[in-house]
């Protein structure tokens, strides 16, 4: 069986699948209008964690939050599910499928065949749509890759059914009750302020005290932990911001495109000048990372180019933190 | 980003012949989407965890060859985990687990114990037992 799907690549794996599975329903639902509507965007340093033996940052919010958020304030459902049981797991997404209903599943990435190997970690939070099943093979549409490939049962399982922080349990997903037209308006407004209180929330780790935060440990960590360890976690760092398919500004830029086209649909010029703020501060995200990675190409950096890094850290936080105080105000 | 600012550079994408997608302004300030084959900041970045982790890999086989270790510890390293993601691969404690890491516990081991743990790295305990170059 094999459903009448049409697999649109993205950036991010999320919104894409928000996005694949709208245009599959019938709305013209673009990935950044999901990232902004979802408030994707995000800073957040997470002390009490490690991941890879290095410190957590995430630019965007929690799994699975982009589309709640979305859902709700464009007013269509979601249907989620997860299994202790991989058989009864396995038995729901064949009855979807038998059902022509194409699901979003959570998986792990580091089972994924596809993926290269140096994308392969323990990171439990990717999501990819299943869409058919033939000759005992399960149909992929990854929102990442460029085109649509296949899983045999077993490996679908494995990556289901991985373990450690975010396990999806088998967790599927798809929308259901759709309004008879979509509301975008009020959506991309609830979207925008939702993202300006969360980066200039008064919270040490979150947003742009967050990121002044990291500032000041980067200028620290040569001295405490010593240059090797330090190169590391600014490596970590780097990887974080990019993910995959999220080259550059990674999620700045998504957040600038999604920007312009609301200023189409709310007629509202000022955010047209706010994107392109915000493709200057995506660059200068993009000017962050490479000095950071040739930094640690270079292994025997002095502390000067530990604190350079920071003073570009603390200057981007400073211009978001503008940037979002404005934001805020213009809708 | 401009759109012919879009990098192309080497990656591990590149070399699969595989291009990820970004987000770019085209000449009139309207943003597009484009392909890139990798950038070089992201490639830096994954060689410098891959190193990261075959260091610690081979670190943990020299330290089983020292008897200061089990092989599960290797085995643990070489698939990139880290102890609280392969005690829920087992489903065993933390503790636990790293108890096995002791080469007296491991060697007492029964094949119930380490058959989960060679489900886990898909390989035989005979296998399991042992460690790449040991002699």
């Amino acid at each position: 069986m094999k459903i009448n799907f049409t697999h649109h690549q993205s950036a991010h794996c999320e919104n894409g699948v928000v996005s694949n599975l709208m245009k599959y329903n019938g709305f013209d639902i673009s990935e950044p209008m999901v990232f902004g509507i979802g408030s994707g965007l995000l800073y957040c340093y997470i002390p009490f964690l490690k991941i890879n033996h290095g410190p957590a940052i995430t630019y965007r919010t929690m799994p699975g939050q982009i589309f709640n958020r979305f859902a709700k304030r464009v007013g269509i459902k979601i249907k989620r599910e997860k299994f202790k049981d991989p058989v009864k797991a396995k038995a729901k997404l064949d009855e979807n499928l038998k059902n022509d209903n194409p699901v979003g599943v959570q998986v792990g990435v580091y089972n994924l065949v596809y993926f290269p190997d140096d994308y392969r970690f323990h990171f439990n939070a990717h999501n990819l749509i299943v869409y058919g099943k033939e000759d005992n093979e399960y149909l992929v549409s990854d929102p990442v890759m460029e085109d649509v490939t296949r899983l045999t049962e077993k490996q679908l399982e494995k990556v289901r059914f991985a373990k450690g922080a975010f396990a999806p349990k088998g967790h599927l997903y798809y929308p259901i009750n759709f309004p008879e037209e979509l509301k975008l308006e009020g959506a991309i407004i609830k979207g925008i302020k939702n993202t300006c209180r969360d980066m200039l929330a008064p919270v040490p780790i979150v947003g742009v005290n967050g990121m002044q935060m990291v500032a000041r440990l980067i200028r620290k960590w040569p001295e405490k932990k010593g240059i090797k360890v330090t190169n590391h976690y600014l490596g970590q760092i780097v990887r974080m911001q990019e993910e995959i398919g999220t080259g550059g500004g990674g999620f700045r830029y998504i957040y600038a495109a999604f920007l312009q086209e609301a200023s189409d649909v709310l007629q509202n010029k000022e955010l047209t000048t706010l994107s392109k703020e915000m493709t200057v501060i995506g660059d200068l995200w993009r000017d962050f990372a490479l000095e950071a990675s040739r930094i640690y190409k270079n292994r025997n950096a002095d502390h000067e180019s530990y604190d350079s890094i920071a003073d570009q850290l603390d200057n981007l936080a400073k211009m978001e933190k503008g940037f979002f105080k404005k934001l805020r105000k213009a809708v | 980003m401009k759109k012919d600012e879009v990098p192309q550079d080497d990656s591990s994408l590149s070399e699969m012949n595989a291009k990820e997608l970004c987000y770019a302004v085209d000449k009139d300030g309207n943003y597009i989407t484009a392909k890139s084959t990798g950038w070089e900041a992201k490639t830096i970045a994954l060689e410098n965890a891959m190193q990261v982790i075959k260091e610690r890999v081979e670190n943990a086989r020299q330290r089983v060859i020292a008897g200061k270790t089990s092989p599960i510890e290797y085995y643990m390293e070489l698939h990139k985990m880290e102890v609280n993601i392969l005690a829920s691969y087992v489903g065993m404690f933390k503790w636990r687990v790293k108890r096995h890491f002791k080469p007296k516990v491991f060697k007492k081991l029964s094949d119930k114990v380490l058959q989960k743990y060679a489900d886990v790295f898909e390989m035989s305990i005979d296998d399991l037992k042992r460690v790449p170059n040991e002699d």
